[in-house]
């Protein structure tokens, strides 16, 4: 029988506390469009978006009207443009302008999978896709990139990271006018997962099916208050109780909306991410929760511990919740995206060399940092590999999201709206890694043993 | 199938004869009612079968909010509460 405590607990988790689900994301295998002729291979592309995922706003809207639940947004995810670019050659970006018009017509926010996966070395297709990533994001506007450039088992593409130095550079230049929104959409991974539903990152991995349905949920603000509910006085096992048990009902959430999207749309079902995915609405923070810990502000001394606790956390509960966890799972800590972020970064607190340490126990890794625009492209390649090497090491996802902000300084503000938030310019430890980034070659991947 | 229906709001005279109206109307029989007034707040909850409507759960919460003014109504299906507070 249903319990009245139950109903409104969850009518408020919905109303008060920002429960959404983040995403629906349609993953499409785009292997059989391959074809010799970039034309025809981008009809292709067309067609097979539009067959398989034509309904899926429609039955994202159905859901949501069922259950009263919001869904923020519908996705696709594609096969890595890069394995098509291999077989028809051509300008990749006539792919990214077939992606952004497909998404347009399906009525989607947007599209991920203009990627590359070059952990080991470039195939065909690779050097190419990645050289054209900055004209493609400054020409559309709803195709993510993104870029693996190291896996635990295969060390760390050295000749990759240099390039996406320069990539992100040039992204942000192309896109000065507009806040610099390229890069805004462009991750560059260390053991990219291949079903991660969220966004910039999400591609449909070579190993996944036809079509499949991934669920991405959120809800920082649901832990945030139940936490607050709690107390100062209790300790950090049952606070660490509290968010298993939260995201326990979260992830469960997650779960319904994913096995009904994917019987009403006769795709089967992937995974549910199970992330706390922050927006810079008041209240829907991560930062905020590390605070209702007992942090003076997010950025203080003891964040790298709540985080962990919290991460972990919220793995336990969910692992529970559904048999089927995947995708990145986690706590994201976003800049920009987090309003308990943005203030931290603006009042200082909150440092790059904090929230670096803070990916090593996160579940992604530097997301929405936006910094100077004079940060040269070396420095850029130079974070990438410190993060890709947590990664690694570490046999963890780490990504690098970072925004020049062309021609602004460090206190300056970029303001992209919507759920990207607005961040502050970071200070950036400008003393040059060009030699060692200038070598190229690969990183060898770590011993598995002897762990200390 | 059941769904839940629930209304918040300032308590005025009619609210609980009207949502039962609605359901009638639509052909949805009333399971089970819970209602309380404190300092003039109205909170009420019904449980409702759904399996023999004549419209879609959509069209119900329309009509609801349409002839309910001023107050918070949440119509959403029983599934939601089973899969986060059951195992």
């Amino acid at each position: 029988m249903l319990n009245t405590s139950d109903i409104m607990e969850t009518i408020t988790m919905i109303q008060e506390e920002n429960l959404d689900i983040r995403t629906i994301t349609m993953g499409i295998s785009l292997l059989d469009c391959c074809d010799s002729d970039i034309n025809r291979s981008c009809e292709k592309v067309y067609q097979k978006i539009y067959r398989c995922a034509k309904d899926l706003v429609k039955v994202g809207n159905e859901i949501e009207q069922k259950y009263g639940i919001p869904i923020i947004n519908k996705r696709v995810s594609v096969t890595p443009i890069a394995m098509l670019c291999g077989a028809s050659g051509g300008d990749p970006v006539e792919y990214a302008m077939t992606l952004d018009r497909v998404a347009k017509d399906i009525g989607i926010n947007f599209i991920g999978g203009y990627s590359a996966l070059v952990h080991k070395g470039f195939s065909p297709g690779d050097r190419e896709l990645i050289e054209s990533i900055p004209r493609a994001l400054a020409t559309t506007d709803f195709v993510c990139s993104s870029v693996n450039i190291g896996t635990t088992k295969a060390g760390i593409n050295m000749d990759a990271v240099r390039t996406m130095g320069k990539v992100i550079r040039e992204a942000a230049e192309l896109t000065a006018d507009r806040q610099c929104i390229g890069p805004a959409k462009l991750v560059v991974f260390c053991n990219a997962p291949e079903d991660n539903p969220f966004m910039a990152g999400a591609f449909h991995g070579p190993g996944e099916p036809d079509c499949v349905i991934n669920v991405g949920v959120s809800g920082p603000g649901v832990v945030r208050a139940a936490l607050a509910k709690a107390g100062k006085d209790i300790d950090l096992t049952e606070v660490a109780e509290i968010i298993k048990k939260t995201a326990f009902k979260i992830t469960r959430m997650g779960q319904l909306v994913g096995t009904e999207a994917s019987a009403r749309l006769g795709v089967p079902f992937g995974i549910v991410d199970l992330s706390l995915a922050p927006t810079p609405a008041v209240g829907d923070s991560v930062a905020y929760i590390l605070e209702e810990i007992g942090l003076e502000t997010c950025g203080a001394c003891g964040t790298t511990a709540a985080l962990a606790m919290l991460n972990d956390a919220v793995k336990k509960g969910g692992v529970m919740a559904s048999s089927s966890v995947g995708g990145l799972s986690g706590a994201f800590i976003p800049v920009s995206e987090d309003a308990g972020m943005i203030a931290a970064a603006k009042s200082g607190a909150l440092t790059i060399e904090k929230l670096e340490a803070m990916t090593a126990v996160c579940s992604v890794g530097l997301d929405m940092i936006v910094i100077p625009g004079e940060t040269p492209a070396d420095v850029i390649s130079g974070i990438i590999a410190d993060e890709a090497a947590i990664g690694m090491v570490n046999s963890k996802t780490t990504a690098v999201r970072v925004i020049p902000a062309i021609g602004k300084v460090q206190g300056d503000v970029l303001e992209f709206g919507g759920l990207l938030g607005s961040g502050p310019v970071m200070k950036v430890n400008m003393n040059s890694p060009s030699v060692m980034i200038s070598r190229g070659g690969r990183i060898p991947a770590p011993l598995q043993s002897l762990k200390n | 199938m059941k769904a839940v229906i629930s209304v918040v709001g300032k308590d005025k005279v009619g609210i609980l004869a009207m949502v039962s109206n609605i359901c009638a109307e639509v052909n949805a029989n009333v399971i089970e009612v819970t209602q309380s007034v404190l300092q003039d707040f109205f909170v009420m909850m019904m449980v409702i079968d759904i399996s023999e409507m004549n419209c879609e759960l959509s069209d119900l919460r329309e009509k609801l909010t349409a002839n309910i003014m001023g107050m918070k109504i949440h119509v959403m299906h029983e599934d939601i509460f089973n899969s986060m507070h059951r195992i």
